[in-house]
């Protein structure tokens, strides 16, 4: 599990909400460290093609990941609203390239919803649960999971 | 006026052990790290209390209270002996070289600083 | 400084003690009969004794007891070193070494090979041991930190009975006790003060103290370094005798001293008959005033054991990280000014040079600090070769060269598995037992060098063994059997030797006490390449075989080629460059269907494209305008890397790849350039090997011919 469950401070948590393969997506705030504009990156040669390449965030080399090719929903289209989210996670700094952000969702634990008993396995390990906002859903992602394996999660 | 001690051993970690228990104690604590040093910055530091270690490089403790006192310089400040070995024999040489007294290593905080105030009759 | 801190200081203090443990033992190898070289050895395990007792690490202090007690005698002349000793005193560092080890790291050890060297060590104290009481209390200070967990105790020989006396005594017992305390001058010489003992009287009890001047000389006579008073006692006190005697214990020999119990003090004791001195001496303690003043300023130490300034590494990584941003801000300055394109720069390129050379000095001077000699390393190996002559009935010596040179502590650190492995090895499987070394008319004792040195920007770590050398057709016919070289190959004695690093090789035929461990020279090649390093090995039927290791000086900056492959920046280390070619189309040739050479000076030298190997797309009509780099690797000998240009050389500062990502093949690190983008650098070895593999099969275990103009 990652921190997300031990970091809670009161009952409430917040998220920032992202699209990625046009699915709605959140992470927990405390682990983003900045949300930067796209800018072209350094190719990674032998690398899975949801590793788009490396980026110089201020003196750091950093991993920049495509998340939607990630979760096998395709390559993020080139766009304007593209960002970089900076994360950390188990020590190490990546970026995850987005279609977009939306906001930030502030919700209490009680309506983290576990993942519904889906098929895959991989898909179920890279979200931590779904929260439903709005009549539509957002999921949780995982990101131990999401960079743990080696490469793009299998659906 | 604070009572002054000159803590010599070349061991760094005892030398931290007395700097600490002393200064906790109210002391103010000089080190020198050989026998050598301890006596060449003696009339410097010019402490109430000498506090010496007898197996050093250079300058043994007793080559320390042999030098303290006797010749042109000598004085008598109170100096006690560290040492590993609490024998008769130990302790015989040590007064009769011209120690004031001895503590034995391990040394805990409390006996440490009750000898060094029965000497100097410093107050913590 | 809280305990904590102090435990580590002892920790580290240990291990120089051990350090100088070893040197000394060493030393007394040469001359056993060199006072001083004892007299260091013993201080050396006299000092961890000391400090381990501080600590009540109780298993430590008993054994480096006993080890100290068998090198006093030796000090003292009552014991002579031999051969048996001598390797007793080794065995005993190395145990205290593993004490220390164990104690620092609070990890279980098993006590029953400290036992039996206790056992062979107290064999040379005789039965009759006059062992003087040993009484090592286990006083351990409260320093306000943890206290260590302390090993499973051993009990110690002799603990003394510190059970406090007369513990049943209470108040109601009060005595008064009599002291008729007359001091000699030596009392006074050796730095006693009367009335400091009279202090620590009254604090026992009430104290009533009388003066006699019936001893005071006439004026005249009077020697003031003379002691010539005398006093009486009068002290009532509930606290046992022995309290008397305990402020007393200094003086002993010192004074003449009575002390009778005196009859039940008299209700007024006030009214005791007073001498004909107006003064009782009755001295309370000191007025408070004087105490009530602000606790002394901590003064620094008046002259420290050694000007050295200990500092948490995670600092100096810190400082150097950010030494390596301002280079590359000063690169990215330099850049943009000349894209500015200004009229006159020439004062302002001045500068800018002076820029970089302060950059430059900042990093240097903050990389010094990393720097660390090889020495403690080195020694951790005489015990690698003493424990593996010992597992192989071999006998063998370590002798280190250059202990001094200075590498950076993480190659140093990353180094001592590797260099295990090598020494376990030479010994093992470069030296020859005894007597074969008898019938070549060798020493029976073989010797491994242990050597150092810097040499043009690098460090040069050699292993050399005086044994039988490689045998080339042991291990030609061991390589074939594993399929790792095809049969009809013919291989020359240097592309033999480099089989060694090949992954999964074994040169042992049969698995001996040390070898068998799963750990190849394929491992140590990569531990050694990860820390930009390279390998080498040289040789010698009957004269032995050497290992040279070069590593780079420092781990964060690097001389580099800037290039640019299919249309990307990338960096070469210079230091594998051996020349570039701008090759004219007749000297490129094809072999089979994709395999490219260029002929340089009559011999043909295969061709990798750097920008296939890696994936990219070359873009291949600029081929005419290709550079060649021609590199020379430890393993896949004279290659020429094809790149797309060559633009700049320059020191890069090296950035992990694997801090936030993994290792990726062919590339080494990457850095960052001066406009603040990425660039990859390369790692030829590596390249040049992926090449070959993905190469038609066959074709992958033929090793280039060395060609002789290299």
């Amino acid at each position: 599990m990652s921190e997300t469950a031990e970091q809670k401070t009161d009952d409430l948590f917040e998220f920032i909400t992202f699209s990625a393969g046009q699915q709605s997506y959140c992470l927990e705030i405390t682990q983003i460290r900045e949300i930067r504009r796209w800018t072209p990156v350094t190719a990674l040669p032998h690398t899975p093609s949801d590793v788009l390449g490396v980026m110089n965030l201020r003196g750091a080399v950093i991993p920049i990941f495509d998340l939607a090719a990630r979760f096998g929903l395709g390559p993020t289209p080139a766009n304007e609203r593209n960002v970089v989210i900076v994360a950390t996670v188990s020590g190490m700094t990546v970026g995850l390239l987005v279609e977009s952000v939306s906001e930030i969702l502030s919700v209490e634990t009680s309506a983290i919803q576990e993942t519904p008993d889906i098929k895959s396995e991989a898909t179920r390990n890279s979200i931590l649960g779904v929260i439903s906002v709005n009549q539509s859903m957002v999921r949780v992602v995982n990101l131990d999971a999401v960079l743990d394996t080696q490469g793009p999660v299998q659906t | 006026m604070t009572t002054k001690v000159l803590a010599i051993d070349d061991s760094r970690t005892i030398r931290n052990l007395l700097r600490v228990s002393l200064e906790n104690a109210g002391f103010e604590v000089h080190s020198a790290c050989d026998g050598q040093e301890g006596v060449d910055i003696f009339p410097e530091v010019d402490p109430d209390v000498v506090i010496t270690d007898i197996n050093m490089p250079n300058l043994d403790g007793f080559g320390v209270i042999d030098t303290l006192r006797s010749g042109p310089n000598r004085t008598n400040v109170p100096i006690l002996v560290l040492t590993t070995e609490s024998s008769d024999k130990l302790k015989s040489r040590a007064r009769a070289s011209g120690a004031t007294g001895w503590i034995v290593k391990p040394f805990d905080d409390a006996s440490l600083v009750s000898v060094l105030r029965r000497l100097t009759g410093h107050v913590s | 400084m809280s305990g904590n801190a102090i435990r580590d200081t002892f920790f580290e203090e240990c291990e120089e003690l051990l350090e100088a443990l070893v040197e000394g033992l060493a030393q007394m190898e040469e001359a056993p009969d060199d006072l001083q070289v004892v007299n260091a050895v013993f201080r050396a395990v006299h000092s961890i004794k000391g400090g381990a007792g501080a600590f009540a690490l109780d298993r430590l202090v008993t054994f480096a007891h006993t080890f100290e007690t068998v090198m006093d005698k030796v000090r003292d002349r009552d014991l002579s070193v031999d051969d048996r000793l001598m390797a007793l005193f080794h065995r005993s560092g190395d145990m205290l070494s593993d004490l220390v080890a164990a104690a620092r790291d609070e990890t279980p050890l098993d006590p029953a090979a400290e036992g039996e060297l206790i056992e062979a060590l107290e064999s040379y104290l005789g039965p009759a041991s006059e062992e003087e009481e040993f009484s090592f209390d286990a006083v351990s200070l409260d320093l306000g930190g943890d206290t260590p967990a302390s090993l499973p105790e051993i009990p110690l020989a002799k603990i003394a009975d510190s059970a406090p006396d007369g513990a049943a005594t209470g108040p109601a017992s009060e005595k008064t006790y009599r002291i008729r305390f007359t001091p000699t001058r030596a009392l006074y010489e050796n730095g006693h003060e009367p009335l400091l003992l009279f202090d620590a009287l009254a604090e026992l009890g009430t104290l009533c103290v009388l003066l006699d001047l019936s001893g005071l000389p006439s004026f005249d006579a009077f020697d003031p370094q003379d002691s010539c008073l005398d006093w009486t006692l009068l002290l009532t006190t509930a606290e046992p005798e022995t309290a008397l005697d305990e402020v007393f214990e200094f003086v002993e020999g010192l004074c003449t001293l009575e002390i009778t119990t005196a009859p039940p003090p008299a209700p007024t004791e006030a009214e005791l008959p007073t001498p004909d001195l107006p003064q009782p001496a009755a001295r309370p303690a000191p007025p408070a005033a004087e105490s009530a003043a602000a606790p002394p300023p901590p003064k620094p130490e008046a002259r420290g054991p050694k000007p050295t300034l200990r500092v948490d590494l995670d600092r100096v990584d810190r400082l150097i990280n950010t030494v390596g941003e301002l280079i590359i801000n000063q690169a990215m300055i330099s850049q943009r000014i000349e894209e500015l394109d200004l009229p006159t720069v020439a004062h302002l390129t001045n500068e800018l040079e002076a820029y970089k050379l302060l950059a430059r000095d900042i990093q240097e001077g903050v990389m010094a600090i990393r720097a660390q000699p090889v020495k403690p390393l080195f020694q951790r190996m005489s015990r690698i070769v003493r424990e593996a002559s010992d597992a192989t009935g071999k006998k063998a010596r370590l002798v280190t060269v250059g202990d001094s040179t200075e590498v950076d502590k993480t190659v140093i650190e990353r180094l001592a598995d590797p260099l295990t492995h090598m020494i376990r090895n030479a010994v093992d499987h470069g030296l020859e037992h005894p007597e074969r070394r008898l019938e070549r008319g060798k020493e029976a004792q073989g010797t491994i060098r242990l050597s150092a040195s810097h040499r043009s920007g690098s460090v040069f770590i050699e292993i050399a063994d005086d044994g039988a050398g490689l045998d080339r057709a042991a291990i030609l016919r061991k390589a074939r059997e594993k399929g790792l070289v095809a049969p009809e190959v013919e291989l020359t004695n240097p592309e033999i030797d480099n089989l060694l690093f090949l992954p999964g090789f074994s040169t042992a035929n049969q698995v001996s006490n040390l070898s068998g461990r799963g750990v190849g020279m394929d491992v140590v090649k990569n531990a050694v390449q990860a820390l930009g390093g390279r390998i080498s090995i040289t040789s010698i039927p009957e004269k032995g075989t050497t290992f040279t290791i070069v590593l780079p000086l420092t781990l964060a900056v690097m001389d580099g080629f800037v290039i640019s492959v299919a249309k990307e920046t990338m960096v070469v280390p210079i230091a594998s460059i051996l020349e570039t070619i701008r090759p004219n189309a007749r000297d490129t040739h094809v072999i089979g269907t994709s395999s490219e050479v260029v002929k340089i000076r009559g011999s043909y030298v295969p061709i990798v494209d750097v920008a296939a190997n890696l994936g990219l797309d070359a873009g291949d009509a600029d081929r005419g305008g290709s550079i060649l780099l021609l590199v020379s690797t430890e393993t896949q000998g004279l290659t020429a890397l094809r790149v797309t240009g060559i633009h700049d050389q320059r020191q890069v500062v090296i950035k992990s790849l694997e801090s936030n990502y993994a290792a990726i093949p062919g590339v080494s690190a990457a850095t960052i350039l001066g406009d603040g983008k990425i660039a990859l650098i390369l790692d030829p070895d590596e390249l040049i090997k992926l090449s070959r593999l993905s190469e038609p099969e066959g074709t992958e275990t033929k090793l280039m011919p060395e060609p002789g103009h290299v």
